[in-house]
């Protein structure tokens, strides 16, 4: 008898497919189809009723949607008009801007916080009561005090991604195995090279997983607080094609937001493996 | 004259968590030449690592001092290398790395191929080569990673190598094939070794010296006990020496039992923590065959 042996990957990929494929049929099948337009009286063709009302799109219209959006991302027809590829690109560069700068804060600092008791007691208040604060509740001061959209967006991030950075550092640094800094000790190693040749190849799966959260937020921070700011990105992209009812660019949108926010956390989860060591 | 290492009235308290202070040990005064191999024994808690702490100068004494070749040990150094328990190996680096880590400390000026070089031929004499060495360490199995340790250690030539139960964490086997990679080494390089070890045997098959320790606190070091078992020693050769059961009968003496007695007892004024030197030689020839009485030398230097 013929047995159809499939490896474990290949099992859950067939599954995974299956899956999209019932719930595509079932999406498909729930949302009943606009229905046609029947005989209307003068009176209704007068007050609106016979334009199409917006509805949930059918997986269909967000696929064509998908196709003819992605065969052309990069187009400007105006400041309402631009490709998915220009607004993901204005989401990303921001994102990034306020990530790499909080990044530069938060490593150093947490290192400082690490290795330090002193600085560890007298930050941590103010972490404990920064850290819990929404981003976007910093939105307001930051437009008054910066004055500029766009920098308040980078902004935004920067706060939200410094506080997982900044903790998992501080954490990973006061972690590093005594042993290994007497290592460093008996060789006579300087402060500096004891930071880069031992502590931070030791604490930096902890690093690592910190900025990894970091990135995560600061994507999820980016969608809201461009819907705030307006102007470009992804954010603004959906709040924006919320306002024309175009629910099918909406939904495509919301699928964009999830590609790319899986490709950066592919990103960190790739530089994870990377320093992660076995004891 | 003073000994190469000269350890001077060393004394060690901790606070005892009640207002006052417990004293690990006090006044300890003893000696190690150039190229010797001295071993310190005695019970957990007797303070042989914080000896072993204050020699690698990972911690500071409460008073005296520690004197190296004419310099006061004040810190940790290159020329005292350090071999841990748990081996102490930086995980995220292969074996050649965790060497060459060591090596490009003491001779910076030295170029990548001839660390590299250098490295392979120490992880080589401890019996590591080929494959083996481009592997990470979590790769390695215990021993193994004892080796890498022992060879970066012994590649940088400190002037005095401090071992800490180096070989507490190994199987029998294990240990007895590494000890004599040890001593192979150790008989090449001519290097000055302070050990501290719970193993009478290892002490006895490895040691020019054993230090015995009292028990803690107010810990003494109080008998320097010669091993005078000629080298090259063989593990299996030794047992057959007839000094080997007399020296051994009489650390197992000290450790089951006068260890515990002579502990605890507070100095007396004008009175020096200086360990009493023990020489037991049995091969002195005697004029009596009959008489099998041990050959018990003190001599208190």
């Amino acid at each position: 008898m013929y047995t159809l042996s499939l490896s474990l990957n290949q099992r859950a990929a067939l599954l995974s497919v299956l899956m999209l494929v019932v719930g595509l049929l079932v999406w498909e099948a729930v949302i009943p189809g606009q229905k046609a337009v029947g005989e209307l009286t003068e009176y209704e063709i007068l007050t609106g009723a016979g334009a199409p009302k917006a509805g949930v799109p059918l997986p269909s219209d967000v696929i064509a949607k998908a196709w003819e959006q992605l065969s052309d991302p990069f187009y400007d027809a105006g400041p309402n008009d631009k490709g998915i590829g220009i607004q993901i690109g204005y989401s990303i560069y921001r994102v990034l801007t306020g990530y790499f700068l909080a990044a530069l804060v938060a490593i150093p600092l947490g290192f400082l916080i690490g290795m330090s008791p002193v600085a560890h007691k007298a930050l941590n208040p103010f972490i404990q009561v920064l850290r819990p604060i929404s981003p976007l509740a910093w939105m307001p001061l930051a437009l008054f005090i910066i004055g500029d959209s766009e920098a308040s967006a980078i902004f935004v991030i920067f706060i939200c991604s410094i506080w997982p950075m900044l903790i998992n550092t501080a954490f990973g640094v006061a972690g590093v195995r005594d042993d290994w800094v007497n290592v460093a000790r008996t060789h006579e190693l300087g402060a500096l090279k004891t930071a880069f040749t031992v502590i931070l190849p030791a604490a930096a799966p902890t690093i690592v997983t910190g900025m990894r959260i970091s990135i995560g937020i600061a994507w999820l921070v980016i969608v809201a607080a461009e819907m705030l700011v307006g102007g470009t990105g992804i954010g603004y992209y959906v709040w924006n094609e919320w306002n024309n009812l175009d629910l099918t660019s909406v939904v495509f949108s919301i699928l964009m937001i999830g590609i790319v926010g899986m490709m950066l956390d592919a990103m960190f989860g790739f530089l994870q493996r990377r320093v992660t060591y076995v004891e | 004259m003073k000994p190469y290492l000269s350890i001077e009235k060393l004394t060690q308290r901790f606070p005892d968590g009640a207002g006052g202070d417990m004293t690990v040990f006090e006044d300890a005064t003893f000696g190690v030449e150039k190229g010797e191999f001295v071993v310190i024994l005695g019970h957990s808690g007797c303070g042989k690592s914080t000896i072993m702490n204050i020699l690698a100068g990972l911690a500071d004494p409460t008073a005296g001092s520690v004197i190296m070749d004419g310099q006061e040990v004040k810190g940790p150094s290159l020329d005292r290398g350090v071999v841990f328990q748990n081996y102490s190996l930086l995980p995220w680096l292969t074996t050649l790395k965790n060497v060459t880590f060591g090596v490009s400390a003491r001779h910076p000026e030295w170029s990548k191929a001839n660390v590299e070089a250098h490295s392979t031929k120490f992880l080589a004499m401890v019996g590591l080569d080929g494959d083996v060495i481009h592997r990470k360490t979590s790769q390695l199995s215990g021993g193994m990673r004892q080796r890498v340790s022992i060879a970066r250690a012994f590649a940088n030539h400190p002037k005095l190598l401090l071992l800490d139960e180096p070989f507490g964490a190994l199987d029998a086997l294990t240990r007895g094939t590494i000890q004599d990679e040890l001593l192979k080494i150790w008989g090449q390089m001519e290097q000055t070794v302070f050990m501290i070890t719970h193993d009478i045997d290892e002490a006895i098959l490895l040691a020019d010296r054993i230090l015995l320790m009292t028990n803690g606190p107010q810990a003494r070091v109080a008998e320097s006990v010669e091993i005078t078992i000629p080298r090259p020693r063989s593990r299996t050769e030794i047992v057959e020496h007839p000094n080997y059961y007399a020296i051994r009968n009489h650390l197992v003496q000290f450790l089951g039992k006068r260890s515990k007695e002579l502990a605890g007892q507070p100095m007396q004024p004008g009175e020096m923590n200086k360990p009493a030197t023990i020489r037991i030689d049995k091969t002195t020839p005697s004029d009596d065959p009959e008489d099998t009485q041990t050959v018990l030398r003190a001599v208190n230097s």
